[in-house]
């Protein structure tokens, strides 16, 4: 029976090869030359094999007293094809002082079993079976994860390939690194942008989702910056380069992205301080189990010893045993949570940061530009005697002719262009505001300092900010309110936050109290410091890291404008709105990509579920690993369920390790 | 100085025993084998020339890891 179910497994093997060999045979199947060869020798191996098997051994017994060797002849020659590699390496291991891997443990196995089977003139079959079933096992596990690589950085792949540059009226493609800074480059729909620059003519859409994760579409013009790794959807564009592409911001976030892997988590640390002392603890188990049963058995019970079942199942102790479904995991696991993080526009610098990330249970945040947009807007306008788009307009007509900032905000939310010939008269009271007439009328725009100095009634208000009171023709029309405003997603995001077991929100700003207690109860956070220098923000975030309890841990999210001692400070640091940011990039070990604060949770549960991915595969490799080592050795289980526990586990894991890069729906 | 360096490991337990090998060669400062992007990253100590370094860090790696190839 068992015979017939091997057989049927050899077919399978030898079809599933040449099948193989045939995919591979494309040019794009991205098999590499080792695995084709290898894909080869599996192929020869298991047809000899099967002929051998068909043949049987009274076919040699025919040959007379011969017949054994030549069967053995037979059977070895079909051991070399199959298992030259590994004796070669487990005796360069040997020799090199690396004894313990597990090329040493399958030549052990596969070598002990045949010794068993020469000395019975017994079944051969076994031992290169098991050497055929490790190596099919081996490809898969090389081909699973050589191509799960390749999609994972397929993914992350923004890397633009050329950049077109006119010459003589033609368009010729470049490499991009060969583009000198201030160069014309020229950039079609549907093309990546290659290099950071400004736009010198055309306008057009771009796709930024590649950087964001969003699919918001960015409108450009001539004269906007525009960085790489945008997709340009509709117009032609003429941009002058300002960096290098080696600068650029597809750059910067490819290196990062690709090195992050680099920086090993404690579960990486773990797994390989682990493999260093398992292997050598399981050669030494497999010796005991070989000679201290058959030892106690003899000399304890005076029984028969059993030397060979005692072997054998040390043997298949040893072929059970390999950490391959562990050491390849996790890694994985990792390298698939960083690509799908960074899919999500959240850029993670490191295994060991996501791992961090997964502990988050304080989140503190800088105020002006992460939970309000730093950009000053009118806020509100109050007790207007007129319309308020027309208060606007007066006063933005008033404070045309000044450069001070607000005249700007006053501008902006007009919206219209201004008619400077209605405006005559203009004059700035330094310190108060501006008086000046508009359209006949005479307008007085300023603060409550200009109003008394008028004297003008008017009323304070209660909104934070700054309040311009606008008189016309000597008569109070009521006041504007300039102030920052908060992010439509901040409340969304610090509730999102909690939903997601953060304990504790805090608020850090330079900003009066009065400004962050209005801000911090509109949102919802617990906690607020008002009125710090930067220097303060280091010092409150200290006692903050001082204050937390056992293994939580302490997010600083900022913009990575002048946050940076801070963002070094916070057990993890997160800056946000990195698009363009070179000194976020630098600083922060989270970087999210755009400026929505939502992202911060998202993050978090990304890397809980990469970390829940990485334990899963951790406890299920050892569990299944200890209970088919136990089985073994107890005599439940034969070499092949140890080949196929040892295969199985590692194919299991490596398929859950892929969905770590799923991570739309967090 | 740091250099980056393409390499060919097919696991990621040999990737692991690589970079040990690598950290131990003299003329090293620190080195990451990155399985995933399959890159060698060697940080050299001051004074130390790459390529004579490196020769010996490739010497090392294939101790432990006959298979491998690091392209410099």
């Amino acid at each position: 029976m068992q015979e017939l179910i091997v057989n049927i497994l050899l077919v399978v093997v030898a079809l599933l090869a040449a099948v193989l060999q045939g995919i591979g045979s494309k040019p794009d199947s991205g098999m590499t030359k080792k695995q084709k060869v290898m894909l080869w020798r599996i192929l020869g191996a298991t047809v000899l094999l099967l002929a051998l098997q068909v043949l049987g051994a009274p076919a040699f017994a025919a040959l007379g007293a011969a017949g054994r060797w030549v069967r053995l002849a037979c059977y070895l020659v079909d051991y070399w094809i199959i298992g030259h590699d590994i004796l070669r390496k487990a005796y360069k291991g040997i020799r090199n002082g690396q004894v313990f891997d597990e090329n040493f443990l399958m030549a052990v196995a596969t070598l002990g079993a045949l010794a068993l089977a020469i000395y019975e003139n017994g079944d051969y079959l076994e031992s290169i079976a098991v050497m055929l079933f490790y190596q099919v096992g081996e490809w898969f596990q090389s081909y699973a994860v050589g191509k799960s690589r390749r999609n994972i950085s397929d993914l992350m792949d923004i890397r633009p390939d050329y950049a077109n540059i006119e010459r003589d009226g033609k368009l010729e493609k470049v490499d991009p690194d060969e583009v000198p800074i201030g160069s014309v480059i020229v950039v079609q729909p549907g093309e990546k942008v290659p290099i950071d620059g400004d736009v010198v003519e055309g306008s057009s859409t771009l796709n930024t989702a590649a950087l964001t994760g969003e699919s918001l579409p960015r409108e450009v013009g001539t004269g906007d910056a525009i960085i790489s790794g945008c997709i340009n959807m509709t117009g032609v564009l003429k941009i002058r380069t300002t960096k290098e592409f080696g600068e650029s911001t597809v750059s910067k976030i490819l290196d990062l992205v690709e090195n992050a892997s680099s920086r090993k988590s404690k579960s990486e640390d773990f797994i390989s301080r682990f493999a260093r002392i398992y292997t050598p603890a399981v050669c030494y188990a497999a010796l005991a189990l070989a000679i201290l049963p058959p030892l106690v058995l003899w000399f304890g019970l005076g029984q028969s010893p059993a030397w060979e079942t005692w072997v054998y199942r040390a043997l298949t102790f040893l072929v059970a045993s390999c950490p391959c479904a562990l050491v390849i995991s996790i890694p994985l696991s990792f390298f698939a949570g960083i690509g799908g993080a960074s899919k999500a526009g959240v850029l993670v610098k490191g295994s060991n940061y996501l791992e961090t990330l997964s502990q988050t249970r304080i989140v503190v945040f800088d105020k002006t530009g992460t939970l309000t947009q730093g950009v000053f807007e009118v806020n509100g306008i109050h007790h207007s005697a007129m319309e308020n788009a027309k208060l606007v307009e007066y006063a933005a007509l008033a404070e045309s002719a000044s450069s001070h900032p607000i005249s700007k905000n006053l501008q902006k939310a007009y919206g219209k262009e201004i008619d400077r010939s209605r405006v005559s008269d203009i004059q700035e009271i330094s310190g108060n505001g501006v008086v000046a007439k508009v359209d006949g009328h005479t307008v007085a725009a300023g603060n409550d300092k200009l109003m008394k100095r008028l004297g003008i009634d008017y009323i304070n208000c209660h909104s934070v900010g700054t309040i311009i009171h606008m008189a016309i023709d000597g008569r109070y029309a009521g006041h504007i309110v300039i102030s920052d405003v908060v992010k439509p997603t901040s409340q969304a995001a610090i509730q999102a936050l909690k939903n997601a077991g953060v304990r504790r929100t805090v608020m850090l700003t330079g900003d009066a109290k009065r400004v962050a207690d209005q801000v911090a109860s509109e949102l919802g956070v617990d906690q607020v410091y008002s009125q710090l220098l930067p220097a303060d923000k280091v010092a409150q975030v200290e006692k903050l890291l001082a204050g937390k309890h056992g293994k939580e841990k302490l997010a600083f999210v900022g913009d990575g404008i002048n946050d940076a001692p801070v963002l070094g400070r916070a057990d993890i640091g997160i800056a946000m709105g990195a698009m363009g940011s070179d000194a976020a990039i630098e600083a922060a070990d989270v970087v999210l990509m755009d400026d929505d604060p939502l992202k911060i949770s998202k993050a978090i549960k990304i890397s809980r579920k990469c970390l829940g991915i990485v334990y899963q595969n951790i406890v299920v490799a050892i569990g299944v690993k200890l209970l088919c080592l136990v089985l073994i050795a107890l005599g439940f289980a034969n070499m092949w369920l140890a080949v196929f526990a040892d295969v199985g586990v590692m194919i299991l894991a490596v398929l859950n390790a892929i969905r770590a890069l799923f991570v739309r729906n967090l | 100085m740091k250099k980056s360096y393409k390499i060919e490991v097919d696991c990621a337990n040999c990737a692991n025993l690589m970079e040990e090998a690598a950290r131990k060669t003299a003329g090293v400062q620190a080195a990451t084998v990155n399985f995933m992007t399959q890159k060698m990253i060697v940080e050299f100590e001051e004074g130390q020339a790459p390529a004579g370094v490196m020769q010996n860090v490739v010497k090392a790696c294939k101790k432990v890891e006959p298979d491998c190839e690091i392209y410099l």
